[in-house]
């Protein structure tokens, strides 16, 4: 498999196999880190939380059609105020999701695995009779397409950087609030000891509450970002769940920065194996070493505490 | 108008008579026998106690209208149906208006097999339209085979097969591949090709044709990579990262479904440019209906080999694609197999009448050699094998979800499910 | 918990079982004709791995969202079985290489490959039917139960598996005929399946091995081992402390609920005709468990009540109704979950089976007969 190449190449080849990974690590991080953040705090697996993300991609075609509609010269911006109507968005579904169904299943995690895998399907039918049962296609911004020549051999796609600029905001986002604010303060007061958090007079429905709304919105942002790498249909959400779940699961509960390692090690490991390997081979051989490693730690790669 | 086989006019109260009888007489000659329902006795044309009353005769439709399919085979419902409304309009057939009973695959094989059942057992349908992925088929093949039921079968696929109860109205892999391969090579100058596909048994299929015949008839031509990707599969950047360093020709992508609109638009997004032809992009599974998806910006320029596309310029597809936009709306698009699917009834139809009879086993009998003239890809003809002669197209996408035909083979290309020397 | 709880079948038992012999040996085949008793026929197979998870899940606590590994793994051992038998020489004479099944041909294999030939066996076919799955689940529980992985964590890994399981068999097509599935099954042993006939008695038979499961899953109810397994779902660590070993009951019932799903199946292929792997991934083996849900997830008689009337909803709905279905089954998954827990069964204990006592007790005006009715639950 090396032959052929000359050792610029290789070397080429070593350096865009390796961005690929990056790209590949920050769409990882864009759709677990809203779910990480919902599990660490609450023990809760959001089995719709790839419809969500759909939601925001929804919301980004909305805002596209808007704006080629009524403000053609804005187009060129219209894709960050779609991320920010997609946050608000999947948001404010959270928020009402949570107060409407998850609030009442605290107590039973295994359920609340059934009941958001039925609020799933609602919402993929309801994507699907209210957009069509078509996959609708975004346009991208002109400044996000093609590519930047690194050197001869090495170009770098410009979505691809995109994304990766956004992961990573996103994350400090994240970071910040997690750590620097009071919001983040009440998280973590919950997530050491609930009742004592209680009983000091931290609200902590409302702070569940929000946590939820604000996972959510995290993926809604997810989605807007994914219009430009795949397909907007009512079931493209399924497409993004195992995969999701395996990252924040192996990247441990409660732990921002599990969530990102776990998506740079899996990504990179499926990446890499991608290039020597047949897709499906590699496919299955990531999912195979992940659930073998977890066999091994279940409490994942960087664990607050051990998880039942 | 004056006619020879009126008699000469008699004076007299008679002569109103006979004028009466003979305008009877010379109408129902020039009739279309279509009409003459009474003419073909039900007890006669339906001997095995299919649903054909002496007004109807009922029809199964079997396609996905939800789950994952359906977007792909909402066109052929619709095809099919206008179809149906078009002869019936025409007055059926053999007198008989056609009545159609639908069902829903849900996209879910098992479920195929069952309604297959259902359509061939408790309604007894005379003949369905059908199926559209090869799981679907496979999956109803033995149903129809055990109960004597007749699919028309629309969508463009892997060849390997040949049943009598099934008449294939799409291309088999080497009507789709080959003359394509042909094309590129020759026009294009094309040497080295990357294969690319979906990890499933049409594209494999497809690509190792396409490896053989690139290898063994194209001087001088080889094939530098050959790559699949599971279905439902978005990350394709390091696929793309090893055809920029392969540097080929020529791109050859069998990508289904979901995947498409992820690979096509990382492609763009990578700075590969379909429109900029290096490479260039070949492939065998975009309609028309896929560009809705992946948007036609992204994927202008690339080239796809089909039997139809909606921008043919014949008179018979300018009726067709208005006859269906009336139906259907304006804002429709028809992809190759949209127009397949089209072609089912009126075959079914043609065999029908040459049979005579709605029994199956006549018109299996009856189906090879039957023409059809006012196909809108222009003129068709099953085979003794089940499948159609039809010519193969080549056409270039272009932004506003369209193809431009820039070529069409000069003879019909013959339909070989089982090709010798790419086995 | 009464005393008459130690029997393995009380007097409620019994009636329960009575009645779903009944309806499925002699109601269903008087009133349905041919095709739809086929219909229930294949409920009735998903019906085994709502039966297993009443058993993992309901009182073990093990919730397995890749139940559709098992069943895809029993349904494709009977599946090389049948295909062997069909792939005669004779049958296969236009293929480049006779003697072997069509998928096979088609991707250029020249032999049969080593691992299907035991399958030409029908004795280690159905061994393997029920072999295959146990021994799976015996390494996914001997991986996870010793850790002590359970809760969430579990049901994601078996997630995880239902992909894998699904991405291989798709990908390797000239093995496992890929997405097309085996198709056209013929022939058991000479005797051929695809008539009505033997329709009619597949599903005599499907109905007596589920019988033969629900004794067994009974059995193990009522058994100390059941009780174990209601306490360890419960309170895991107080038993552990007790001394017992956790794990090994957990694999042990993981394991069995494997061996039903295998069986069912086996079952399924031999009454639809062939075996895809649309019935192996993530969502089939969540609707699996909806069928457990609906009809309860504590009673294994509501667990093929379930089975049969959320299949028999779905057929319904999606002929008249096709976009509705979707919206009525994740309306269901909710309900199931927020509303009445214990499913079906948990209706008719706690409101229907009351009344029902309040109505014979009548002339006996005592002592309440709640009591009696709650352990019907069981």
């Amino acid at each position: 498999m090396f032959s052929g190449y000359s050792m610029g190449e290789l070397g080429a080849i070593f350096a865009m196999q390796g961005f690929a990974g990056l790209i590949l690590f920050s769409v990882f991080v864009l759709m677990a880190l809203g779910l990480a953040i919902i599990f660490g705090q609450m023990g809760v697996i959001n089995m719709a939380h790839g419809e969500f993300m759909i939601l925001g991609a929804y919301v980004t075609y909305l805002t596209s059609n808007v704006f080629s509609a009524y403000m053609p010269e804005l187009f060129g911006i219209y894709f960050f105020v779609a991320m920010i109507l997609a946050f608000i968005a999947s948001g404010l579904l959270g928020l009402l999701v949570e107060w409407g169904l998850i609030r009442h299943l605290y107590a039973r995690p295994l359920d609340t695995l059934l009941a958001t895998w039925g609020l799933s399907l609602i919402l993929q039918q309801t994507y699907r009779s209210v957009f069509g049962a078509r996959e609708v296609g975004v346009t991208i911004p002109n400044w996000m397409m093609g590519s930047l020549p690194l050197t001869d051999l090495i170009e770098v796609p410009i979505n691809g950087i995109f994304v990766m600029v956004l992961a990573t905001g996103i994350s400090l986002a994240v970071y910040i609030l997690m750590f620097r604010s009071s919001w983040g303060l009440q998280v973590r007061a919950i997530g050491q000891n609930r009742t004592m958090a209680d009983a000091v007079g931290i609200n902590t429905a409302w702070t569940d509450r929000l946590t939820f709304g604000i996972g959510c919105g995290v993926a809604g942002v997810a989605g807007s970002a994914f219009t430009m790498i795949g397909s907007t249909g009512p079931t493209a959400g399924q497409l993004y769940i195992v995969d999701t779940f395996l990252v924040v699961v192996f990247g441990g509960a409660g732990s921002l920065l599990g969530t990102i390692a776990s998506a740079f090690s899996i990504s990179q490991a499926q990446s890499i194996m991608e290039f020597f390997l047949s897709g499906s081979m590699a496919k299955v051989l990531t999912l195979l070493v992940v659930v073998g490693i977890l066999m091994i730690r279940p409490q994942g790669l960087f664990s607050l505490k051990l998880r039942k | 108008m004056s006619d020879p086989k009126t008699p000469k006019p008699v004076s007299g109260p008679n002569r109103r008579a006979v004028l009466a009888g003979g305008t009877a007489l010379t109408a129902s000659l020039f009739m279309p026998k279509e009409l003459r329902a009474q003419d073909f006795p039900t007890a006669e044309v339906n001997t095995t106690g299919l649903a054909v009353t002496d007004d109807t005769v009922t029809v199964g439709i079997l396609h996905s209208v939800t789950g994952t399919m359906a977007i792909s085979e909402t066109g052929s419902v619709q095809a099919e149906k206008l179809a149906i409304s078009q002869i019936n309009e025409q007055g059926g057939i053999l007198g008989r208006k056609i009545e159609f009973i639908q069902e829903d695959g849900a996209s879910d094989w098992p479920t195929f097999a069952e309604k297959a059942r259902k359509l061939l057992v408790n309604d007894k349908v005379a003949s369905v339209m059908g199926c559209w992925t090869s799981a679907s088929r496979k999956a109803v093949l033995p149903v129809f085979e055990q109960h004597n039921g007749f699919l028309y079968y629309p969508t463009f696929y892997e060849g390997l097969e040949q049943s009598p109860n099934v008449i294939y109205t799409g291309q088999e892999a080497t009507q789709q591949i080959i003359a394509g391969l042909d094309w590129v090579s020759e026009t294009k100058g094309a040497k080295s090709f990357y294969l690319l596909g979906s990890d499933y048994i049409w594209p494999r299929t497809s690509n190792k044709i396409a490896r053989k015949h690139i290898e063994n008839f194209l001087e001088g031509s080889e094939v530098v990579g050959e790559e699949y990707y599971p279905l439902g599969h978005t990350q394709f950047n390091s696929v793309i990262n090893k055809i920029r360093l392969r540097k080929p020709d020529v791109i050859y992508a069998i990508v289904v479904g979901g995947s498409n609109v992820a690979f096509y638009k990382q492609l763009k997004a990578a700075g590969i440019d379909p429109a900029g032809e290096s490479p260039l992009v070949l492939t065998i599974s975009v309609t028309e209906d896929e560009i809705r998806g992946i948007g036609g910006e992204n994927i202008e320029g690339t080239y796809a080999c089909m039997k139809y596309f909606q921008s043919l310029e014949n008179e018979n597809n300018q009726a067709f694609v208005s006859a269906f936009k009336e139906m259907w709306g304006d804002d429709i698009v028809i992809g190759d197999v949209t127009q397949a699917a089209y072609l089912g009834p009126w075959l079914w139809k043609a065999a029908v009448e040459k049979a005579g009879s709605f029994d199956v086993d006549k018109v299996r009998e009856a189906s090879p050699g039957i023409e059809m003239t006012t196909a809108p890809e222009g003129y068709v003809k099953i085979h003794e094998n089940h499948h159609l002669w039809s010519k193969t197209r080549v056409g270039r996408a272009q932004a506003d979800g369209q193809y431009d035909v820039v070529f069409e083979t000069a003879e019909l290309v013959e339909p070989d499910p089982f090709p010798e020397g790419y086995q | 918990m009464q005393a008459a709880s130690n029997r393995i079948f009380t007097r409620q038992d019994i009636i329960a079982f009575a009645i779903l012999a009944a309806i499925i040996f002699v109601v269903l085949p008087v009133v349905l004709d041919s095709f739809r008793l086929n219909l229930f026929g294949k409920y009735l197979t998903y019906a085994f791995v709502a039966v297993g998870l009443v058993l993992c899940w309901g009182a073990g606590g093990i919730l397995s969202l890749g139940q559709g590994v098992f069943f895809g793994l029993g349904g494709y051992c009977m599946a090389m079985f049948l295909k062997l038998e069909a792939s005669t020489p004779e049958n296969t004479a236009i293929q480049s290489t006779p003697g072997i099944p069509d998928f096979m041909d088609w991707n250029q294999l020249n032999a049969l490959p080593w691992w299907w030939e035991p399958f030409n066996s029908l004795a280690f076919a159905l061994f393997a039917v029920v072999a295959v799955p146990v021994v799976f689940a015996f390494i996914i529980g001997v991986a996870m139960f010793r850790r002590r992985l359970g809760g969430v964590y579990f049901a994601i890994i078996t997630q995880a598996f239902a992909a894998i399981l699904t991405i291989l068999i798709i990908g390797q097509q000239g093995y496992t005929g890929g997405v097309n599935g085996i198709t056209d099954l013929r022939t058991l042993n000479g005797w051929d399946i695809r008539t009505n006939e033997a329709k009619e008695i597949l599903y005599y038979v499907n109905g007596v091995l589920l019988f033969a499961c629900l004794a067994i899953a009974q059995f193990v109810r009522k058994s100390k081992l059941g009780r174990l397994l209601i306490a360890m779902r419960d309170q895991e660590d107080r038993v552990r402390f007790s001394g017992y070993d956790v794990a090994s009951f957990k694999i042990f019932i993981f394991c069995l609920g494997a061996a039903f799903a295998g069986i069912g199946g086996a079952m399924f292929t031999l009454q639809v005709g062939f075996m895809s792997p649309t019935l192996v991934g993530i969502v089939p083996s969540i609707e699996m468990v909806i069928f457990c849900a609906v009809g309860g997830r504590l009673s294994i008689v509501g667990a093929v009540y379930g089975a049969l009337l959320v299949n028999w909803a779905k057929t319904s709905l999606s002929e008249s109704f096709p976009e509705l279905w979707l919206l009525g089954l994740g309306g269901l998954f909710i309900a199931v979950v927020m509303l009445f827990p214990n499913g079906l069964a948990g209706v008719y204990s706690e409101h229907i089976a009351p009344r029902i006592a309040a109505l014979f007790k009548k002339s006996v005006p005592e002592a309440s007969p709640k009591p009696a009715a709650k352990a019907a639950a069981e």
